[in-house]
C-alpha cells in the first residue's frame, strides 16, 4: 500500500484541475440547473473527458487479445481526477457509467459480453446505469424485484429508484431476485438490459444536487440468459465488488468538494472583517476550523487507502472501502454545515455556491450507503 | 528521535545489505530471550541514570551490550558516545529490533529532548560534558518548565535566575515534572531580565539535582500513583557556563525542544493506548448474538447492543483513519513533502482519541469500572478483576494525555496559526 501519488498520478491530477476549473466548474453546474437542463450533465464535457482517455482508466487495453480501449492506468488516477472533479461540483457519466457499469460488465462478464460491450462503453457512445435501489436506504441484500424464470429467460417486474443516470443511459444494469426473498444475500442476479426494452418505464426524479437520479418501473420486462451479468442467483458477490468501487470512487469525489469547502470558508475567514478585525482571528472559529482540517485530513489517508487497495486488488478493499465511505461522508456533512453556519447569513443564500456543496455532500453521502450503513459493515466485517 | 545527526556518508544499498546482516546477527547473538517480550509492568523498564537498577540479570545485559555499542543514540556521533549511524543505518536497526521485539534497553528523556537541542544550541565543552554520560545511560533527565502560574501561557514563568559571579542563583518553583524525585538533573526555564518582554526574559539553564536548596514532592493525581512533582528552588547555586544559547534567549531553544516533546509524546501516546479491544469487551461485558449474514465467518457472533456496537466501530474506524495518517505522513516526509506534517496535528489527535475509547470501556464495563483499589497498592480490590482495575485506572490516566506536552487547545491554536494562517487576535499569543 503507498498512500502518496506518484509523479504520473500527480501530473494528471494536475491536468484534471485545470480541465475541471476553466471547463466545467460551478458556474457550469448552475447553467445546467437554471435552464432545466434535460440530460444533468453536459454532453460536450463527456466527450471531452473520453476523449482524454479518463473513461478507460479502469480498464485492460485488450481482453483475450482485441482491443477495447482501456489503459489500465488504475484507481487512483481515476481516483485524483474524480476528487478534481469534486473541486468543480462537475456531473458526469464516469461514475454511474464507467465505474458501475464497466466493473459490473469487467468483473461478471464473460469474455464475450466484455468484448462486446465494454468497447463502446469505454468510447462513451453507450451510457450505463445500475438499477438497485428499491427502498429508502442503501441495503443491497433487501432487492425485492422478481426475475421470474419463462422458457427463454427471465421476466422482471418491479420497482427501482434512485437510479444515478437513469433516466438518459441507452442500457442498464438491473439487480433482481431469482431466487430467495428480500434480505437474503443469496438468490440475487444481474442483467444487462436496454432501457428501451418493452416494459421499462423511466422518470427523472428532481433531486437537490441538481444531477439525475430515476425512477423506474418494471411490467413484465422479458430478458434472455445471456443477458445474465455473472452467475444467476450468485450475483450478490459481484454487485458488492461493483459497489465498493463505487464507494471508493464517489469518496474520493467528497473529498475533492469538502477540500473545496474547506478552502472556500479558510479564505472567507481571513478576509471578513467583524468588530474591525478578520472573523478568522477569533479562537472559537480559529478552533473549529483546525478540528476539520484534521478531520479532512483522516479521511484523505482513508481514501487514499482504499484506491491503493483496489490497485493492488487486496482482500482488504471491503473493508477500507467502508472506512472510506464511512469517514468521507461523515467529514463532508461535518463540513458543510461548518462551511454554512461560517459564511453566516451569505452562506444560506443561493447566490453563494456553498449551498449547492450542501445539497450534493447530502445526495453523496446517502449514494452507496451513508455513514451508518458502513459502520455496520465495518464491525460485520471485523467479526463483531 | 534519537537526533538527526549523520555522520556517515551514504551507504550504497550493498552497504546497506551488509550492515542489516551484521545488525541482525548481533541481536540475534546479545539479546536475550527475556528481552524479546514486551515489558509487562512498570518496574520492568529501565530508565538510564545514576540510580539505575536492573530487575534480572537480562535487563542488565542488554542493557549494557547496547550501551557499549552506542545504541542508546545511534545517530549520535561517535565523538559524544554516539553509535554514529547514519538515518538508515538507524532505520534498520530500528527494524531488526522491531523484527525480533527487542524491547528498548532503557528510558531516557534526556536522550529524546535535551539531547538534540545540545547537538544543536551547546557549545563543544557543554555537549562534551553532557552528551557522553547521556549516551551511556548514566544521567537521569527531567524537565522544568512549567509553574503553578505558567501552564498554557509557559512564557509568563517567574523562576527567576540572577547573576552572583561565575553563577546564577536561582529561586522559584516548577510543577509537572516527571521523575524529579529520581532524576539526576533538570533542565530549566529560567526568568533573567523581569524588564523585558515575557519570552524575551528567558534564559535555558541546566541544573545538578544534587544541588543544596532543591527539594520535590511528588503530586498525587485523580488516578493514583504518578511520576509526576513539583521542585523548589531555593537560593540554589548554578554555574553560569551551565547556560544552554544566549542570555535570554532560552525561549527559542524551548521552542526547539518543544517540538521534540511532542513528537515523544505522540509516540508514548502510541504505546499509552488501551491494550484492550473494544469489541472483545464489549462481547463479552454486554453480552453477544449470531452474526447476521456476511460476517467473517459463519459461526461469528456480533455485539449486542447495536448502540454500542455502533460506538466501537466508530472508534476502531478513527483509530484506523489515524494509523493511516501516519503512515500517510511517513511516507511525504521521505518523498520530500510536508504539507500535513504538523506534530500538533497528531498530538491533538491521538490524544483526543484515547480519551474518547476510554470513556466507550468505561460505559462497556458499567458498574464494573468503577472499583478502585486506592491507586497506591498492587492489592486487588474486592470482586474486581485486575483487568477491571487497569481499565479504570487507565480511563483517569487518559486525561493527562491531552494536557500535558501542550493542551489540546494550545495544539488547535498551534494548527490554525502556523498551518492555516489565520491571523493572530493579539501579538502574544
Amino acid at each position: 500500500m503507498n498512500l502518496t501519488l506518484n509523479e504520473e498520478q500527480r501530473y494528471l491530477k494536475d491536468t484534471a484541475r485545470s480541465f475541471f476549473r476553466e471547463k466545467a466548474p460551478v458556474a457550469a453546474l448552475r447553467k445546467l440547473r437554471d435552464s432545466k437542463d434535460e440530460l444533468g450533465y453536459s454532453p460536450e464535457l463527456w466527450r471531452e473527458i473520453v476523449e482524454l482517455g479518463w473513461s478507460g482508466m479502469l480498464f485492460p487495453e485488450t481482453v483475450n487479445g482485441i482491443e477495447i480501449g482501456g489503459s489500465g492506468f488504475g484507481f487512483k488516477g481515476l481516483g485524483a481526477i474524480l476528487q478534481e472533479s469534486g473541486h468543480t461540483l462537475t456531473a458526469s457519466p464516469l461514475l454511474s457509467s464507467v465505474v458501475l457499469g464497466g466493473s459490473a460488465i469487467l468483473l461478471g462478464g464473460s469474455e464475450a459480453q466484455q468484448q462486446a460491450y465494454l468497447p463502446d462503453l469505454i468510447s462513451g457512445e453507450v451510457r450505463y446505469a445500475l438499477a438497485l435501489e428499491e427502498g429508502a436506504h442503501h441495503d443491497p441484500a433487501a432487492c425485492a424485484m422478481t426475475a421470474t424464470p419463462t422458457a427463454n429467460g427471465y421476466r422482471l417486474s418491479g420497482r427501482k429508484t434512485f437510479v444515478l443516470d437513469g433516466h438518459s443511459a441507452e442500457r442498464l444494469i438491473v439487480v433482481a431476485r431469482t431466487a430467495g426473498s428480500a434480505g437474503e444475500r443469496a438468490g440475487l442476479s444481474l442483467f444487462l438490459v436496454d432501457a428501451d426494452t418493452a416494459g421499462i418505464t423511466r422518470t427523472r426524479t428532481p433531486m437537490i444536487d441538481s444531477r439525475a437520479a430515476a425512477d423506474m418501473h418494471f411490467d413484465a420486462v422479458e430478458v434472455t440468459r445471456e443477458q445474465v451479468l455473472g452467475t444467476a442467483d450468485g450475483g450478490f458477490a459481484l454487485l458488492e465488488q461493483v459497489l465498493d468501487r463505487g464507494r471508493i470512487c464517489i469518496a474520493a469525489e467528497m473529498l475533492g468538494s469538502t477540500r473545496e469547502l474547506f478552502d472556500r470558508t479558510l479564505a472567507y475567514l481571513k478576509e471578513r472583517q467583524q468588530f474591525g478585525v478578520p472573523i478568522g482571528s477569533f479562537q472559537a472559529l480559529q478552533h473549529r476550523m483546525a478540528t476539520v482540517f484534521t478531520e479532512i485530513e483522516l479521511a484523505k489517508s482513508t481514501v487514499l487507502a482504499a484506491l491503493s487497495a483496489l490497485d493492488e486488488d487486496s482482500n482488504r478493499v471491503p473493508l477500507l472501502a467502508s472506512l472510506a465511505k464511512h469517514k468521507v461522508s461523515a467529514v463532508y456533512e461535518l463540513m458543510s454545515n461548518e462551511a454554512v453556519q461560517l459564511h453566516g447569513g451569505i452562506g444560506v443564500t443561493d447566490a453563494l455556491d456553498i449551498g449547492l456543496f450542501l445539497k450534493r455532500a447530502r445526495v453523496a453521502q446517502q449514494t452507496f450507503g451513508d455513514s451508518a450503513f458502513h459502520r455496520r459493515r465495518f464491525a460485520r466485517l471485523c467479526g463483531y | 528521535m534519537n537526533g538527526a545527526v549523520n555522520s556517515m556518508d551514504d551507504l550504497s544499498p550493498g552497504e546497506l545489505d551488509d550492515f542489516r546482516r551484521d545488525v541482525r546477527a548481533w541481536l540475534e547473538a546479545n539479546c536475550p530471550d527475556s528481552m524479546r517480550t514486551p515489558a509487562s509492568d512498570e518496574d520492568e523498564v529501565v530508565w538510564g541514570g545514576s540510580q539505575v537498577s536492573f530487575k534480572t540479570e537480562d535487563h542488565r545485559l542488554w542493557f549494557e551490550r547496547m550501551r557499549d555499542k552506542g545504541w542508546f543514540t545511534p545517530q549520535w556521533p561517535t565523538e559524544y558516545g554516539g553509535g554514529g549511524l547514519s538515518s538508515e543505518q538507524a532505520g534498520i536497526l530500528a527494524r531488526e529490533m522491531a523484527r525480533l521485539h527487542c524491547r528498548q534497553p532503557q528510558i531516557n528523556l534526556g536522550i529524546w529532548m535535551l539531547g538534540p537541542v545540545l547537538l544543536e544550541f551547546g557549545t563543544q565543552e557543554q555537549k562534551q560534558t553532557h552528551l557522553p554520560p547521556m549516551a551511556r545511560g548514566e544521567v537521569r533527565w527531567c524537565q522544568g518548565f512549567s509553574e503553578p502560574n505558567a501552564g498554557s501561557d509557559l512564557a509568563s514563568l517567574q523562576m527567576k535566575a540572577v547573576p552572583d559571579g561565575d553563577d546564577f542563583i536561582v529561586t522559584g518553583s516548577k510543577i509537572w515534572t516527571s521523575h524529579a524525585d529520581k532524576s539526576d538533573a533538570i533542565y530549566t526555564l529560567v526568568r533573567t531580565d523581569p524588564e523585558a518582554k515575557k519570552q524575551e526574559g528567558i534564559s535555558f539553564l541546566l541544573i545538578d539535582m544534587a544541588s543544596p536548596g532543591i527539594t520535590t514532592k511528588p503530586i498525587e493525581l485523580i488516578s493514583g500513583k504518578s511520576h509526576f512533582c513539583e521542585v523548589f528552588f531555593d537560593q540554589v547555586r548554578v554555574p553560569q557556563k551551565n547556560l544552554v544559547g544566549e542570555l535570554n534567549s532560552g525561549w527559542t531553544v524551548a521552542k526547539r525542544l518543544m517540538q521534540h516533546e511532542r513528537q515523544a509524546m505522540a509516540h508514548l501516546g502510541d504505546e499509552g493506548q488501551s491494550p484492550y479491544s473494544l469489541a472483545d469487551m464489549a462481547k463479552q461485558y454486554l453480552g453477544c448474538r449470531a452474526a447476521e449474514a456476511g460476517a467473517a465467518d459463519s459461526d461469528a457472533t456480533e455485539i449486542a447492543d447495536a448502540v454500542m456496537r455502533d460506538r466501537v466501530a466508530a472508534l476502531d474506524m478513527d483509530d484506523m483513519a489515524y494509523k493511516l495518517t501516519l503512515r500517510r505522513a511517513a511516507e511525504e516526509i521521505a518523498a520530500g513533502d510536508d504539507a500535513l506534517a504538523t506534530t500538533s496535528t497528531f498530538k491533538y489527535y491521538s490524544t483526543e482519541l484515547e480519551k474518547r475509547k476510554n470513556e466507550a470501556l468505561m460505559a462497556i464495563l458499567g458498574t464494573r469500572a468503577l472499583g478502585w483499589d486506592g491507586g497506591l497498592s498492587d492489592e486487588a480490590g474486592g470482586s474486581f478483576t485486575a483487568d477491571e482495575l487497569a481499565v479504570t485506572r487507565g480511563w483517569l490516566s487518559s486525561k493527562v494525555m491531552s494536557i500535558g506536552g501542550g493542551t489540546t487547545e494550545i495544539q488547535l491554536n498551534v494548527i490554525a496559526k502556523r498551518v492555516l494562517g489565520l491571523p493572530s487576535a493579539d501579538d502574544s499569543a
